[in-house]
Order: C-alpha cells, then structure tokens, then sequence
C-alpha cells in the first residue's frame, strides 16, 4: 500500500470508530484527540481494526506513533509495505 | 477451545462478548438462567410485559453527543444512536420533608433548585460539582474513599447532603450509609448531570439489540448452561464444567456472576474476610397496571425519590421493608411520541434480604401481598392515590432476584467491595459487571467492555 492508500484504511477505520465525527476537515498535523474527542478505548480500536483487517501487530509502547494522521501513516508505510488495499 | 468463556448474558457479559466476537475471538456465553438479561431482564406474566431492572437508563446524553458514558459504548459496541431509541424523562424529584428539589436532563434546574432552597449552600454545592466534574470515575486505579466526608466539607446542611446521596444511593450504591467518591462521582454524573431516558418498548429493545450485536459479531451464547465449576490448575483457568456435567475449555474465563458468587465456583471455600463479601443491600419492587394514565390521575413526574424520616436511612433494614423512603416511577412518563399502552406505576423500597429468602413458600405469598399494601400507601404521601384503578399488581423480592440472578442475598449493586481492575487470584479469571463496580444498565456495559479491552484485546492473540 502507498501513502495515500494507507491515508484512506484510517480514514475507514476512523469513521468506523467515531461515526458522528466529520471528518472532511480532518487535518494531518494536529493531533486525533484535539479534533475528534478520541480517548484511549478509542485508539485501542485503531489498533485492534488494523490487526483485524490486515494482521498488524502493534505494540503498546508504539501506540505514541498513532498520535495524528502523519504520523500514523508514517509509522505504518513498512508495516502495510506488502498488504493490499 | 474457546478463546473466552464468559459466564453471564447479562449486560456487561453480551458488551464484553460483543467487543471480543467483533475482534474474532472464539468466545462461548453461558447463562444459567432460560433467558437473558440477569438484574435487567424481562418477563411476561398475566398477558402483560414487564421489565426487572428498568426504572430509567442513566447517562443520557442527546444523540450524536461525541464525549460522556454513552458515546462510548455506543462507539465500542458499533451501534447507533437508533439502536437504544432513547427517549428523555419528563422531569424528576428528590421528595424530603418539607422541601422538594426537582430536576430533569438540563442540570441547570437542579442547580437553580439548590440555590432556592438552599441558599446558604450553594456555593459549596458549586464547588462540590467542580470537583466531581474533575474526578476521573473511569480510572481503575482510584483509592477508595468516603464519599460522605468529601461532600460534607463543601455542604454543611445535612438535609442537602441526604437530598444529594438519596437518588445515588437508590440507583447505585452497594454499601450502606455512605458511598466509595468515584461512585458517588458515577452515580452524580449519570442521573444529575446526565440524566434519565427510556426505550418505548423498555428493557426488551436493549437487549435485542445487544444479543443481536453478538450474534451478528460471530459470538455464541448458551442458555440454560449454568457454570457449576471454574476449572483450574496451577493457577491457571481451563475451562468450566457445566450443571449438565459438560465441560468447555477456554484460554481465559470472565465472569459477570459476582464476586463471591465466583470464588465459589472457583472450589475456594467463600473467604470470610473481603474482597470476597457479598452484598446485603436489596429492594422489593412492586409493579401496578393502571386502567387509566397516571398523567389522568394528575402524576406527571417520572421518577420520585422519596424519604420522610428525619435522616435518610440506606441499609438493609431489620423489618421485612423500609417504609420511610423509596424509589416511584412511571414508566409513561417519558416524552414519547405515542404514549405507552398501559399507564403503569413501580415502587421500590428497601428490603431485609434474610427475611424475604427464608419465608416459607405459603407466608411468602402473603407477606408479599401484604407489604404491597403497605409500600402503596408510604408512598400515597408522595403522589395521588392511584389504588381504584389498579386493574394488575405484581411483586419481586430479594428472593425472586436471587433465583433468577443467582446473586446471593438478592444484592442488586453488588458487593461492598469492587475489583476495579477485574483480576482474581487465577491469571486468566476476570471479573467483570456489578463487583468490577460499574453497574446500572449503562455502567455494566461499559464494566464488560473495559474488561474485554483491558484483559483480552490489548493482549495480542495467540491464535
Ligand atoms: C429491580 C431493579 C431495577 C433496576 N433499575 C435500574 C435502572 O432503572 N437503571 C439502571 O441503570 N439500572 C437498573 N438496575 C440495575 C441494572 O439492571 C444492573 O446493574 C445490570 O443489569 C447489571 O448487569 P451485570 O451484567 O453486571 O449483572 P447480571 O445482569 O446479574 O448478569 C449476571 C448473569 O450471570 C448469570 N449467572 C450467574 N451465575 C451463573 C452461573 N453459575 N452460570 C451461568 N450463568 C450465571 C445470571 O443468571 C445473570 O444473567 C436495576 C436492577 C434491578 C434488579
């Protein structure tokens, strides 16, 4: 998968774990918690959606990684290298 | 072999299944019991649907609302605002001698309501509601503390403080007297700050939707498949041996049966000293079908705390009921678009637990009969008198929630104690519902979730 590819699994999985968000405004630089109310349940389902839709480990002390979309895509580009979208 | 065996399909059992089947765990429900549901289940008796453990859910929030209890269920449990179709009370009260505090889901008229009747108090009562706003309820690792010293350094008129512990006490308290801070702090934030709302068709609609979710999720649930022993060896759970003799291996057990309800089915002889204490702390209810609304009858209010004692007194009481306060609620008197079928009234009062358990079966029905009288009239004080157009009346008991529940003493929140973090003395055992400490119908579903989340997702699987 590419960048914006895995832009877009996140995007998915966002919409899937917050539904009333709108996230058309979504901006990739500032952090999830301050533009959608996400709490630690909430990052935890990120986590457990990315291992449940493409077999991705990640551990707890990673989960910093997972802070605002750039960060997220950059820490995932080696680990979704070789999955389809 | 299971991933997770989870004993109980009560609510937080079917939350913390739904998250662990929506993540593909192969998990198993078992339920003793021919139905679900446990403390908030339903039955059908004389042509007529009622509902055990529904007064009101707390927590209400209007839909699309991103942050509080219910979003986060919601969200967990990947259902919709829809689902649940929530709708809000009317308005409610706290009823004391001599003074009448009302609220309803705008906290700003409980808050005008305190300063009316208390003027000197308000200030204090502002400084309580920052603190309690403050208070992190959902941190597992909170100390213990009395709620009763903190709420009494911001408000010196014992009145006020009774008036406040009341409804929270009613609605979730498992101790007598006073209350643990974090929850007073859940119970003040889920019916003043919150507030109250229903389902049209009641607890029946919640648990469809859970059960469905479930289902839909890939989970399996077994009725009639009460647990009779947690296997175990080296400190580590195998699986569990069913009354029918059956057994099924799992990785890792939850229980929803309680505390000490647990242990005992650990072969650990119920220990004397805590955490292992049951509860002692349970309600008779008595249900009346009307031939007319209680709105006709001039009741318009949802629910109705009430208490004419000097003090408000919560314990198990040393007669069979407490008369001087309890819980009035009407099921109508929520805002629905088409009102209910039948106008219905429910009163709940404080029950002695050994009493009502141990009455033979003949005095049992009688008792009940008699205390019914008894309740309608202490609360007649409270409200009109409705009991010319009763056309149905039905009772429970802390006996009749034991045999349907399996919680001893009837306890309805629980033991005094809570495991807050879940765990037990076997790796692989964890608590979950009423003695994990979040309870009430909102509460038990996030209990199950935080320890599905806590215990068996964050845990990368092994399979
Ligand atoms: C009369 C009444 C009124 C209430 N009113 C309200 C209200 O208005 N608002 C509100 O929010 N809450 C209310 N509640 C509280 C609410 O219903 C409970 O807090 C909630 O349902 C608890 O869910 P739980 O999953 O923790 O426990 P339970 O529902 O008790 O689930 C435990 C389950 O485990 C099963 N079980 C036990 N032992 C075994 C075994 N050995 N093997 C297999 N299964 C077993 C039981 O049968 C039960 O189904 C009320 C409760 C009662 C009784």
């Amino acid at each position: 998968m590419n960048t914006d590819q895995i832009r877009q699994v996140i995007m998915k999985i966002l919409s899937r774990i917050a539904p009333d968000n709108d996230l058309t405004g979504l901006k990739d630089e500032v952090p999830f918690r301050e533009q959608m109310e996400l709490d630690s349940m909430d990052f935890l389902d990120i986590v457990m959606e990315l291992r449940k839709l493409y077999r991705v480990q990640i551990p707890e002390e990673d989960y910093g990684f997972l802070s605002t979309m750039a960060s997220t895509v950059q820490y995932l580009i080696p680990k979704l290298q070789t999955a389809t979208a | 072999m299971y991933d997770t065996i989870i004993i109980g399909a009560g609510l937080s059992g079917l939350a913390a299944g739904i998250r662990l089947a929506y993540y593909e765990r192969p998990v198993c429900i078992v339920e003793k019991h021919t139905t679900i549901g446990g403390l908030n289940s339903f039955y059908r008796l004389r042509k007529r649907d009622h509902d055990v453990g529904l007064h009101a859910v707390t927590n209400y929030a209007k839909p699309g609302t991103k942050t509080g209890p219910l979003s986060k269920l919601l969200r967990q449990l990947r259902l919709r605002w829809e689902d649940f179709d929530l709708t809000p009370q009317c308005g409610s009260s706290v009823a004391f001698p001599g003074v009448t505090l009302r609220f309803t889901n705008e906290f700003a008229l409980f808050e005008q309501q305190v300063a009316e009747h208390f003027p000197s108090q308000i200030d204090g009562f502002r400084r309580l509601v920052a603190q309690i706003q403050q208070h992190d309820e959902l941190n597992l690792a909170n100390r213990e503390s009395s709620a009763r010293e903190i709420v009494s350094r911001a408000i010196t008129d014992p009145l006020l403080v009774d008036m406040i512990f009341c409804p929270l006490m009613f609605y979730g308290s498992p101790t007598a007297h006073d209350m643990d801070f974090t929850q007073f702090v859940i119970m003040f934030k889920a019916i003043f700050l919150e507030g109250f709302a229903r389902p049209h068709e009641g607890v029946r609609l919640i648990m469809r939707k859970v059960v469905q979710q479930y289902r839909k999720f890939g989970g399996e649930l077994r009725l009639r498949s009460g647990v009779k022993r947690i296997l175990s060896n080296n400190g580590k759970v195998s699986g569990v041996e069913l009354e029918s003799g059956e057994t099924l291996e799992a990785k890792h057990v939850v229980s929803s049966a309680g505390s000490a309800e647990t242990m005992r089915l650990c072969d650990i002889a119920p220990p004397e000293q805590e955490p292992y204490q049951p509860g002692a702390i349970s309600f008779v209810e008595t249900i009346f079908s009307l031939d007319c609304m209680p709105l006709d009858l001039g009741h318009n209010e949802t629910i109705i705390f009430y208490n004419d004692n000097e003090r408000f007194v919560y314990d198990a009481p040393a007669e069979p009921i407490d008369l001087r306060s309890g819980i009035i609620c009407s099921p109508n008197n929520f805002q629905y678009a088409t009102p209910l079928d039948e106008g219905r009234v429910r009163i709940t009062a404080l029950a002695n637990p050994n009493y009502w358990m141990n009455l033979p079966q003949d005095e049992y029905i009688a008792e009940k009969d008699a205390w019914t009288k008894r309740i309608v009239e202490s609360a007649l004080r409270f409200m009109p008198d409705f009991r010319s157009h009763v056309i149905d009346t039905d009772a429970f008991t802390p006996r009749t929630i034991t045999k349907f529940t399996s919680h001893l003493n009837g306890a309805v929140y629980g033991a005094p104690h809570k495991i807050r973090t879940g765990t037990t003395h076997l790796e692989n055992l964890f608590l979950c519902g009423t003695d994990q400490g979040f309870l009430g119908i909102i509460g038990s579903m996030l209990s199950g979730i935080t320890i599905a989340n806590l215990h068996l997702l964050k845990a990368p699987s092994s399979n």
